[in-house]
């Protein structure tokens, strides 16, 4: 890749000097996008068939089940025996890899749930009957997905606050320091508890009750670099050249921020997935039956004599966060002017 | 133990530089000489030094055919032998004391360090050799300075400190980088005798690494003179100076600041006019403590007159950028303020705004004045977009051609990063922000401070020409007097944020009323050689 700024570009060539960080990023952009196509990858529903010659596309459009001869008007399910007879007397379904989906319940077991691991259930299922697989990946999506949504949110916030009271000083620097200090030294675990349990929690509930507390990370950061910052001679410069605060803090300040604050991004997303893995596992969480890694390693805990159900969320969880930490040390380093200076 | 030292062929190489940072030299100091290192930033004359006790960065290659002392050759010593080399045989002095000294600890025991690891002695011997040694660098109550920590000495005091730490050990060799540069003149002055009388009271071998000719002249019984990694001219100081046979050593010593700014007519008019002005500074101790106030500027009155140059010389912390910033109004300030007769002091908010335009400013750091991730056609249309709306992209892109030309840079300058100038050229790109606007006034804070001797000649031709055409005021902020003289019509000389002096400069240079000023001038103009031909 080639940047225009040659500051960029070298820290860049730095970040693909390391080559644990780099594979990492590419690995866990892969998984990624392949958890982002999910309903592509792992379905209850065919990814394309065809019936009495006709395409249907099942995974967007939703057809009732009298369409196929069936009885009932509501959606068909396609994994029903009933329907695939039908279906497949006059037609053909391409299934995805993997054919459940997170809440598709197997009522072909062999054995009584969870199930051990089968050619059918590549991880086995959980104790009500569910692919362990399917939630695995629909659960890595929506932990990195508020992960995500988390941390630029808190970054946002962070940054803005921070920028204001470096740049300004004094009295709202004051103000607003001890405020961070009376605010960080809240006990959020448990507050995130008592006020989930007053709303019913949903993903953007969690996701604005951890919001709450997670933009302070980068405060003090910004802030630091702010204060720093000022009294630099381009800024002065600038303020010379009568440009407005704003526009001084977003082109003359804020880069010089950045660099604090993208070495900590993958830091703060790590911390977001590893809170909403904690808030499943206690059930304080996201609510019955969405797919989480926090509520399978629930489950192992629940099921000691089905140890795929632990160790698969064990894995799947440390794969992800290992990850994350490597990308964050090798940007770290990047942005490490004595490391792409020499 | 005589202390001389002799290096042949050295050479130390950076991995991914095409050409050698110091390329093949040789140097011979002998006891009680004075050997004088001079030359322009990156010539070389740091690492020389420092390669000497190999103290240079791991990624350096040094090589040399030999470095001797005393007949041995240090140059394959083992990393132990080296190290009871460093500070015993070989004591070294940095520029910039107070980052070179512990600021954790006292006198005492940053002294004391340096004993107790080269010599076997006591605790209450090492604390009397202490003591010595502040008096042999003339430090008045050195008792009382044993127990103080650096930030609470003085610049000349912490160099004196400094220059104790390396006598310590009773060194045959004193390596000095640029020891005074960051000091005062009249301070520099003192610190220079010192050393000198050391010199010759302990037959030291000194190798001194300067930029300043005027102390090599005045100082150094040898010389050499070094440009990109090579020893140009080498001999003894007088002959080095009054005949210098190489074309470097002429160009070094002909661009040495001097003479006096153009004459202009005495009836110009009043372009900036200040009265009493004063900036304070409050400091509280704790939320409810009391407060006190430190006073940075102090009543001070002045007069810019239109297409002329106001110098302000001081020494440092004696209120000149404060006054330059509050003139600027970038800091808070009492007192009246009068551009054209517009009363700036009232304005306030986004009023200031229209009047920005017409005051500019340059800093010293050409390293830091720039924004590291603007290209230079950014950084200087940047003014444009605040004050010149009506203009369309492409006319401030010519605006930036014209005036990148103007100051003598390549049109296709713009579309490049600041970290791939030098200094000299960096300071243009500054003076190029300042002057697109079409200022009347432009102040500079120690423009060329910062900047070779050789550069800083053409800066102040580039000041002078820009002067002259556009019929530009200036206030001049400087502590070197030269330079000073160089440019400016009138002069007002500040010492603790009062103005002590002023009129026209070279009345104030010829007649100078008052004893500070008499004293700054003695010490920028002295030209008394104390060096003694061994």
């Amino acid at each position: 890749m080639t940047f225009s700024n040659p500051v960029t570009q070298r820290q860049w060539n730095a970040f693909r000097g390391n080559k644990r960080g780099y594979w990492s990023l590419w690995l866990f952009s892969i998984l990624f996008v392949l958890s982002l196509s999910a309903e592509f990858v792992s379905n209850d529903k065919p990814l394309l068939m065809s019936y009495q010659d006709e395409l249907y596309y099942p995974i967007f459009v939703s057809y009732p089940e009298t369409q196929f001869g069936g009885m009932f008007e509501t959606e068909a399910t396609y994994r029903d025996p009933y329907v695939r007879e039908l279906i497949e007397a006059d037609g053909w379904m391409l299934w995805p890899i993997i054919p459940y989906s997170y809440n598709t319940i197997n009522y072909e077991l062999d054995v009584p749930a969870p199930a051990p691991p089968s050619a059918d259930n590549w991880l086995g299922t959980d104790d009500q009957g569910r692919d362990v697989l399917a939630r695995i990946i629909y659960g890595f999506r929506l932990s990195v997905l508020f992960g995500l949504l988390l941390t630029i949110a808190s970054s946002v916030i962070g940054i803005f606050v921070g920028a204001i009271q470096g740049y300004y000083g004094g009295w709202i620097d004051l103000g607003g320091q001890r405020f961070l200090e009376i605010w960080s030294s809240m006990p959020i675990l448990f507050l995130i508890i008592i006020l989930t349990s007053f709303v019913s929690p949903n993903f953007w509930w969690l996701l604005g009750i951890m919001l709450l507390f997670s933009w302070m990370s980068l405060v003090d950061l910004v802030r630091a670099e702010f204060l720093r910052c000022r009294n630099f001679d381009y800024v002065r410069a600038a303020r010379a050249l009568g440009v407005s605060p704003p526009l001084i803090m977003f082109r003359h300040m804020l880069p010089n921020a950045m660099v604090a604050t993208l070495t900590f991004m993958p830091f703060i997303l790590n911390s977001g997935i590893v809170t909403l893995t904690s808030l499943d596992f206690l059930g304080f969480g996201l609510p019955p039956g969405s797919p989480s890694l926090g509520e399978l390693l629930g489950q192992g805990k629940a099921n000691l004599q089905a140890p795929w159900l632990g160790i698969s969320a064990f894995f799947s969880l440390a794969t992800l966060l290992t990850l994350l930490i490597f990308i964050g040390e090798a940007v770290r380093d990047a942005f490490d002017p004595r490391k792409y200076l020499s | 133990m005589s202390g001389k030292i002799s290096i042949r062929q050295l050479r130390v190489r950076f991995p991914g530089q095409p050409r050698a940072a110091v390329d093949g030299i040789d140097l011979d100091i002998s006891a009680g000489q004075m050997h004088a290192l001079v030359g322009e930033s990156g010539s070389g004359k740091s690492l020389t030094a420092l390669s000497i006790l190999r103290l240079l960065p791991p990624s350096a290659h040094v090589s040399a055919d030999n470095i001797t002392l005393d007949d041995k050759d240090i140059s394959r010593w083992s990393e132990a032998q080296m190290r009871q080399l460093r500070g015993g045989r070989i004591g070294m002095i940095f520029q910039e004391p107070l980052s070179a000294l512990n600021p954790l600890h006292k006198v005492e025991k940053q002294i004391c360090e340096s004993i107790l690891v080269h010599q076997h002695l006591s605790a209450s011997d090492a604390r009397k050799r202490c003591l010595e040694l502040l008096e042999k660098v003339q430090l008045p109550n050195p008792e009382e300075m044993l127990a103080r920590y650096p930030h609470q000495l003085s610049g000349g005091q912490r160099q004196r400190v400094m220059i104790a730490m390396a006598l310590a050990n009773n060194p045959s060799l004193l390596i000095a980088d640029e020891p005074t540069t960051a000091l005062d003149v009249t301070v520099q002055e003192n610190i220079l005798d010192l050393l000198k009388h050391l010199q010759r009271e302990m037959n030291l071998a000194i190798l001194f690494i300067t930029h300043d000719l005027g102390i090599v002249a005045r100082y150094a019984e040898v010389v050499s003179v070094m440009s990109e990694g090579k020893v140009v001219e080498q001999g003894e100081t007088a002959a080095v100076l009054e005949h210098p046979q190489h074309s470097y050593t002429q160009h070094l010593i002909n661009s040495a600041p001097g003479g006096e700014a153009p004459p202009m007519e005495s009836a110009a008019p009043t372009l900036l006019h200040t009265k009493d002005l004063t900036v304070s500074f409050v400091q509280r101790h704790g939320w409810l403590g009391r407060k006190s106030a430190f006073t940075a500027v102090d009543g001070v009155s002045l007069n810019v007159p239109a297409g002329q140059t106001l110098g302000i010389v001081g020494e440092s912390g004696s209120g000149k950028s404060t006054l330059a910033m509050a003139v600027l109004r970038l800091v808070q300030s009492q007192g009246e303020i009068s551009l054209n007769d517009t009363r700036l002091d009232k304005l306030v908010g986004n009023n200031v705004r229209p009047y920005r335009a017409k005051m500019q400013v340059v800093f010293q750091d050409p390293w830091g004045t720039l924004n590291p991730r603007m290209t230079v056609g950014q950084i200087i249309g940047e003014g444009l977009e605040v004050h010149r709306k009506d203009l369309s992209a492409d006319e401030r892109t010519q605006k930036v051609i014209a005036v990148l030309t103007e100051v003598g840079l390549d049109a296709n300058a713009r579309h490049r990063y600041p970290h791939e100038f030098s200094g000299g050229q960096r300071q243009r790109v500054a003076i190029a922000r300042a002057v697109i606007l079409e200022p009347q006034l432009l102040i500079l804070d120690e423009p060329t401070s910062a900047l070779d001797r050789s550069v800083q000649h053409q800066v102040l031709e580039l000041l002078a020409n820009l002067q002259k055409r556009h019929g530009l005021s200036y206030i001049f902020i400087s502590h070197d007097l030269r330079v000073v003289r160089s440019l400016s019509h009138y002069l007002l000389v500040m010492h603790d944020g009062k103005v002590v002096e002023q009129g026209p400069t070279e009345t104030v240079f010829k007649t100078p009323q008052q004893p500070y000023t008499q004293r700054l001038i003695h010490a920028a103009f002295d030209e008394t050689v104390k060096s003694q031909q061994a």
